[in-house]
């Protein structure tokens, strides 16, 4: 177990300088890089003194070696700063507003992807070198190649304008919630956790869309990748033994998909990045009041700190990620140490 | 039965077949489009930017995918639009691989602090999401069309620089090359003439997966109004201008915007699968 502490320490300490690095990045493409951000975002056609008061309140017109430190001191402290619009609340705050919106949609839509991309890379690998084999193949590409929107606007056309059976955006009917205290921000559980089913159930009801959308377009890369494993694995000794010994072809199934699954998991990591992307674009096309849909709302009003703030946010949001799924392959794998 | 002939039969035949399909498929795809897009004037009375019609008419004869909000000609701002989707694409992954590729074989060939620190600055912008990266360098630069392919260049250099890194460590310590060291070859003569000719292949492959990737980007910037301003035709920003009027029922207006992102992006995506088909099956002959 010493050598599993260590790996977990080591790769915790790791993660400072990945963190540290995209901190500089984002510093840098806000800050130092040619253009002014908030002449951009307002406009040309502003005030300059209006231009002026923005960028003093964002603490933009000290040298930039200052605003590095104040930035870096500040994130540490754990103080993203004050949004420059509306009752000026903390940046923080405001995100964790939004964060549960985009992990609930996020969580179903992997849950989808993981399911899609299971059963077709374990049809594919079984019947490798086949037809289906080949479709299963060209669906991963096409699946990879759909815009989210536009998967999103066909799914709303289909069942939201012709047949009118599911609700074409936000999170949840607004009528329900009245009087009603999230405890998580989570809908689906703070129903369960309230006794309110009905929020449940709505909250579902409202996933199927947005879910499906972003899980399809992420099922791709799953159904290639456990493809590749299977018809790895199903080459093994131990399955030609399991066959041998006349275990049932599904009960073979099941040893090699255990097998095949592992890989699977370290791609999670990456693959959480494109989920954040993709959670974005949905989030845009269904009005879904997540982290993506803040982001553009505040870069519409030039809110400055908020805009800096959630990029950190989700900077950290990744690595962090990265840095859990890492040491969960850890636990899993015994070979994965330093 | 000889086992090796029904290896190669049932195994490595259909997977040639099968990367020579895809390849044939998604040239016939770019091919179409690009020249639909190049000869636009030729195929269409109409501009793209001007009043064609009445708005909002659904596809007829007049008007082969019906008319906008605007009375535009969807057809022509798909024809035209392709126009600018390829500009920017081709462009902005051109220069992150003209970046990539030299900062790759820099690190890879020189290894040390170099390495290290654009190795964990390449690999640190990798792992984050990038539309978002994306979208930071958009906002802050101002939405125009060389401000999308900056943002989208940007992007994606890791992805070239991580590849070329890694193979120019391992061709670095071919015998080959250790020969011409040996032999007194200047670093530069290496990397140009005996590093950089052994990479070419998988940069190719790479590229062409990677402008599948970048039409997706660039169609989530125009999406969300951070790449060229309208009235410039632009697959991404129609989507977004048409889902206003998608509840009324009006599918023409986003319906065919999508399927041109899709049908340009498979089709890059299968040259890509294809050529990286080869070139592993080639690989494979050699040892």
């Amino acid at each position: 177990m010493t050598t599993l502490r260590t790996y977990i320490i080591v790769r915790t300490l790791m993660t400072i300088p990945i963190v540290f690095t995209l901190l500089t990045i984002v510093f840098i493409i806000l800050r130092v890089m040619p253009g002014d951000p908030i002449t951009a975002m307002v406009g040309m056609k502003a005030p300059p003194e209006y231009i002026e008061r923005l960028k003093e309140e964002a603490g933009l017109n000290k040298p930039y070696h200052v605003q590095y430190a104040d930035y870096i001191l500040g994130i540490i402290r754990g103080d993203f700063g004050r949004s420059l619009i509306w009752g000026r609340r903390p940046v923080l705050a405001e995100i964790l507003d939004h964060l549960p919106a985009t992990i609930e949609l996020t969580i179903f839509g992997f849950l989808v992807s993981i399911i899609i991309g299971l059963t077709t890379g374990t049809i594919a690998g079984v019947k490798c070198y086949t037809r289906v084999d080949t479709s299963l193949r060209l669906y991963s590409i096409v699946a990879y190649a759909l815009f989210i929107p536009w998967l999103g606007m066909m799914f709303q056309l289909i069942f939201g304008v012709y047949l009118k059976v599911l609700p074409v955006g936000g999170r949840i009917d607004p009528g329900l919630t009245v009087g009603w205290k999230p405890i998580t921000g989570l809908y689906v559980l703070d129903g369960i956790l309230t006794g309110r089913f009905d929020i449940t159930m709505n909250a579902l009801y409202h996933l199927i869309l947005p879910s499906l959308t972003l899980g399809i377009v992420l099922s791709g890369a799953y159904t290639r990748l456990v493809r590749a494993n299977m018809i790895d694995v199903l080459s093994q000794d131990f399955i030609r033994a399991a066959r041998a010994r006349g275990l049932s072809e599904f009960k073979v199934l099941k040893h090699a998909l255990k097998n095949a699954f592992i890989p699977v998991l370290t791609m999670m990591g990456l693959q959480f990045a494109i989920l954040l992307t993709g959670a974005v674009l949905t989030e845009t096309t269904f009005s879904w009041p997540g982290m993506g849909t803040f982001l553009l709302e505040r870069i519409k009003y030039v809110d400055y700190t908020t805009i800096q703030g959630t990029i950190v946010f989700f900077a950290i949001f990744v690595s962090v990620v990265n840095l859990v799924v890492d040491i969960l392959y850890a636990l899993i794998d015994p070979r994965i140490r330093y | 039965m000889d086992i090796g002939f029904e290896i190669i039969r049932r195994t490595i035949i259909p997977q040639i077949r099968e990367s020579g399909l895809m390849l044939k498929l998604g040239l016939a795809i770019v091919t179409t489009i690009i020249v639909l897009s190049i000869a636009a004037p030729l195929l269409t009375p109409y501009s793209p930017i001007t009043k064609a019609g009445v708005a909002l008419q659904p596809p007829s004869l007049r008007h082969i995918m019906g008319t906008n909000n605007l009375g535009y000609d969807v057809f022509s701002r798909i024809l035209y639009g392709g126009r600018t989707v390829l500009t920017v694409v081709i462009s902005a992954t051109l220069l992150s691989m003209c970046v990539g590729v030299p900062l790759g074989l820099i690190s890879g060939y020189y290894g040390r602090i170099v390495d290290r620190i654009f190795s964990i600055v390449m690999d640190s912008m990798y792992a984050f999401p990038s539309l978002i990266l994306a979208l930071a360098i958009a906002a802050v630069l101002g939405p125009s069309m060389v401000n999308a392919i900056i943002a989208i260049a940007v992007v994606y250099i890791p992805t070239y620089f991580r590849m070329v890194r890694g193979q120019t460590l391992s061709i670095k310590s071919l015998l080959y090359v250790e020969a011409a060291k040996a032999i007194g070859a200047k670093d530069s003569r290496i990397i140009i003439r005996h590093i950089l000719p052994n990479l070419l292949p998988t940069v190719i492959v790479v590229f062409t997966m990677n402008i599948a990737d970048a039409i997706l980007t660039e169609a989530g910037l125009s999406f969300l109004g951070f790449s060229v301003p309208p009235p410039t035709p632009d697959w991404g920003a129609d989507l977004r201008a048409g889902h206003e009027y998608l509840l009324a029922g009006y599918w023409w207006l986003v319906a065919f915007p999508g399927l041109m992102i899709m049908l340009l992006a498979t089709g890059f995506a299968l040259i890509g699968e294809g050529l990286n088909d080869l070139l592993s099956l080639k690989e494979a002959e050699k040892r």
